[in-house]
């Protein structure tokens, strides 16, 4: 169709749109950020698709054995910033095997092969090591973002090799990931002339820093937007580093916690007050509640406030956060109790997503007073509410459904009923109903999570109106065959599916195959399946990879095992790049 | 460091019955999730299944069982499969990653729990003293002793002796105490035992734990009857565990 280079058009008319050079339609393509709308582009015609791929800047890559990362730098040879993502998501709960995979180094190796101007890299649920992280710091000459979430397998070391080697580095940011400490004082080899820092995240970091090296980075970093403490700095440094970097914007403060000195306070309170910028706030783990006041001055500016890590309650917290009338996110802990949420309702009103964590969450007994009027109260008062995650010990059909009818501009919703199989606690009926609504009702739903006592009748909902819905979440749910095979007919727009603990089997797997290519990841672990459907899947599509993989402690290999044998845990995803070769012992491809 | 000490109190999985050698753990180790609360219906893993049963015939066929059984609604929990052989170890498959909560948060919320608790007691080091009070049974009054004056158990017992030898011998002396260490022979005939109170309100027997843990986690004493101590009998050969 189109041709590379232009074309002599006839005097009188301008040249029909298909033969437009490709530089044209690459800067034409620049203005479509969204991956979906270039994915679409790319698939229109052969010029657009060359154009597309040779244009492309940002790449994500949502599942890293979708794809060999030579393929990703054949395909696209001039991404600049790339994202991977490894694990499942069930990986965070320990229900993935360790060594598993998810190896960051061999993308690590093909960027800097093929995509020697990359700046920016980002991975999640994956295992870098610290020769990931000197391969990072020797081969991109203007490397400036390096953010990992949720990995593990580096140390210290590795990030003394990105401070000594990334001269260009404007973020750091390391979001709950396992680091070993080696005691080595990696902030010090950040050089004396080094003062591009934008975002420094090291929350996650357990170890001591040099509180003096700190002090001078942020004061030469004059463009430090974001600041994340860990644990090891304390309250005094605190309003130090904060006096040094005034127009801080994003402040994870690590701890919060000293005895209670009026002294220490006015430091604090004059140091915020300093911080005209700050909208983002988190941290303040063990904050003793008499230092919150400290932070009253910038409570009108904040947008942001992550206390899920907190463990401070009481009339303190819950006057804190009344005064912060202009939030759009809140990540508490479920010790804000019921009465704090209705304060919440009444005061944040632009709040925007709600996250509410159990403080206890191994606990049997209720420990705190936090049951569905929190969330029905918030979702009442918070028109702009979309997004929420809560933990809760109860939950009733009529507060799902009041929810549902109150708040049907909801993308995410996430419930987690802490036991498993909790009916409605007034009728002791399923809560089937309630579920029911809010998948009616939320017409643009993306993701779900389910939980409490359901049957398959939820699911027939969940199919019949999810429409929207990408990602959902199941767990102790359904009792047959049926509630699988109304999910996997239904949801039109299904790409992640996990499964844990309900009696699914391979009836609806196997009828329901084709759909599995169109999804990115099915997960099903604890479910009613034999290895002789796996195998069976596995023949019939071959552009999935059916991976099996049984409990470690009883033992491993599957070779052996008959084709009525259980299987522990499936997971299931599209692949362009064939079966990998770096799976464990308990893991195999059928 | 202490936080060597505290990972030998780990949860251990362990069959019903069977000793754990340490004291009972604090309830905030991250390995809690390998055990049950305490008290939990827990619903294990293998369990929470429900017969395929219906999946047996076709699609329709299935789909009008369901319609059929819609009518009552479905209040019970399911029950096991039929043809599912659940794996011999399923007993003790606890309820892995439930609830959903995130390692790294398991691992900070404990970590965060045992370094407040360790920071209580670093506190109390850092004056120098540690008092608790000491009750007796039978005994008109409470008495305070600074666990900081002691290096181990075997100290702790022999001054509470002291501290107590008036009671025995004066008031309690119909009790049976007789001889000429009076305190000290009516222990060893396990008369008394010492218990104390620890963090989480609960009553353990003093001895069982190394002697650094005892003292961090330790908020009260009480020597009690022997009588009373049913299921906190001493060991075999005398009352107190005499560990260094």
């Amino acid at each position: 169709m189109g041709r590379g280079g232009s074309r002599a058009a006839p005097a009188a008319a301008a040249p029909p749109w298909h033969v437009l050079p490709d530089e044209v339609w690459e800067h034409a393509f620049s203005f479509l950020p969204a991956d979906s709308d270039r994915g679409a582009a790319a698939a229109a015609c052969r010029s657009w698709l060359r154009a597309e791929r040779r244009s492309r800047r940002r790449l994500a890559v949502a599942n890293c054995y979708a794809a060999s990362p030579q393929d990703a730098v054949d395909r696209f040879p001039a991404v600049r910033a790339v994202e991977v993502k490894g694990k499942p998501h069930f990986a965070d709960f320990g229900l993935v095997p360790p060594a598993w995979g998810a190896a960051a180094a061999p993308w690590v190796a093909a960027a800097a092969d093929g995509w020697p101007l990359v700046e920016e890299i980002s991975f999640k649920r994956m295992v870098v090591t610290d020769d990931c992280l000197e391969m990072i710091a020797a081969s991109f000459r203007n490397f400036q973002v390096l953010r990992l979430v949720s990995c593990e397998g580096f140390s210290t070391a590795g990030l003394a090799a990105i401070a000594a080697g990334c001269r260009n580095l404007r973020e750091l940011d390391l979001q709950e990931n396992e680091i070993e400490d080696c005691s080595i004082h990696w902030l010090s080899l950040f050089p004396e002339s080094f003062t591009s820092l934008v975002t420094l995240n090291f929350s996650c970091l357990e170890g001591d820093v040099n509180i003096t090296v700190l002090e001078r980075l942020v004061t030469r970093c004059r463009n430090l937007k974001t600041l994340k403490l860990n644990n090891a700095i304390p309250l005094d440094k605190l309003a130090n580093l904060l006096r040094k970097a005034p127009q801080i914007v994003e402040l994870g403060t690590g701890r919060f916690s000293a005895d209670y000195h009026p002294d220490l306070f006015s430091k604090l309170e004059a140091a915020f007050a300093g911080c005209k910028s700050l909208r983002r706030l988190s941290g303040a783990w063990d904050a003793v509640p008499e230092y919150l006041p400290a932070f009253y001055c910038v409570c009108e500016g904040l947008t942001s406030l992550n206390l899920s890590y907190a463990t401070v309650r009481g009339p303190e917290l819950i006057k804190f956060i009344s005064r912060c009338k202009n939030l759009q996110l809140l990540w508490v802990m479920d010790l804000i109790e019921d009465h704090g949420l209705a304060v919440v309702a009444s005061s944040c009103n632009k709040l925007q997503e709600l996250r509410v964590f159990p403080s206890a969450p191994f606990d049997a007994a209720e420990q705190v007073s936090l049951t569905e009027r929190g969330l029905v109260d918030v979702s009442a008062s918070c028109p702009m509410l979309e997004s929420v995650l809560y933990f809760c010990r109860r939950m009733t059909n009529e507060a799902l459904i009041t929810i549902a009818k109150n708040r049907p501009n909801f993308t995410c919703f996430r419930l987690c009923i802490i036991e498993p199989h909790t009916p409605d606690y007034t009728t002791h009926q399923p809560l089937d109903a309630g579920f029911s609504a809010i998948v009616e009702s939320c017409k643009g739903l993306r993701r779900l999570s389910v939980s409490g006592l359901l049957t398959d009748s939820v699911f027939k909902s969940i199919g019949a109106h999810a429409d929207r819905l990408e990602m959902l979440s199941i767990a102790f749910a359904g009792n047959s065959d049926l509630g699988l095979h109304y999910i996997l007919s239904g949801c039109k727009s299904l790409k992640k599916l996990e499964i844990r603990d309900c009696p699914f089997g391979d009836k609806p797997l196997l009828a329901n195959a084709a759909k599995l290519e169109t999804m990115r990841s099915l997960w099903m672990s604890t479910c009613s399946l034999t290895l002789g459907a796996c195998r069976q899947l596995a023949r019939k599509m071959p552009r999935l990879s059916v991976e099996v993989m049984n409990d470690p402690r009883r033992g491993c290999p599957l070779d052996s095992l008959t084709d009525e044998s259980p299987v522990e845990t499936l997971y299931v995803y599209r692949t362009i790049a064939g079966p990998r070769s770096d799976t464990p012992a308990c893991v195999q491809i059928v | 460091m202490a936080h060597d000490d505290l990972r030998g109190t780990e949860l251990r999985l362990g069959l019903p019955g069977s000793e754990s050698p340490d004291g009972r753990p604090t309830a905030a180790t991250p390995t809690l999730d390998l055990l049950p609360s305490k008290g939990a219906k827990r619903v294990f893993a293998h369990e929470a299944q429900v017969p395929p049963a219906a999946a047996s015939g076709d699609g329709n066929q299935a789909e009008a069982e369901v319609r059929g059984e819609g009518d009552k609604k479905v209040a019970a929990p399911p029950q096991p499969a039929a043809k599912w052989v659940p794996p011999a170890d399923s007993l003790w498959a606890q309820v892995v990653g439930w609830p959903p909560v995130r390692s790294y948060r398991k691992n900070t919320m404990a970590t965060s729990q045992l370094k407040s608790s360790k920071e209580e007691s670093d506190a109390k080091q850092g004056q120098g003293f540690l008092y608790v009070k000491v009750s007796m049974d039978g005994a008109p009054y409470l008495r305070k002793v600074d666990l900081k004056t002691y290096k181990s158990y075997k100290e702790l017992s022999l001054g509470l002796e002291k501290m107590f030898v008036d009671f025995s011998t004066g008031r309690s002396g119909s009790n049976g105490l007789k001889g000429k260490d009076g305190a000290s022979e009516s222990r060893n005939d396990g008369e008394f035992v010492l218990t104390y109170e620890d963090k989480d309100g609960d009553w353990m027997l003093v001895g069982d734990v190394p002697w650094k843990m005892f003292t961090d986690s330790c908020r009260r004493l009480r020597i009690m009857k022997g009588s009373d101590a049913i299921g906190l009998a001493p060991r075999a050969g005398g009352k107190s565990k005499n560990k260094n």
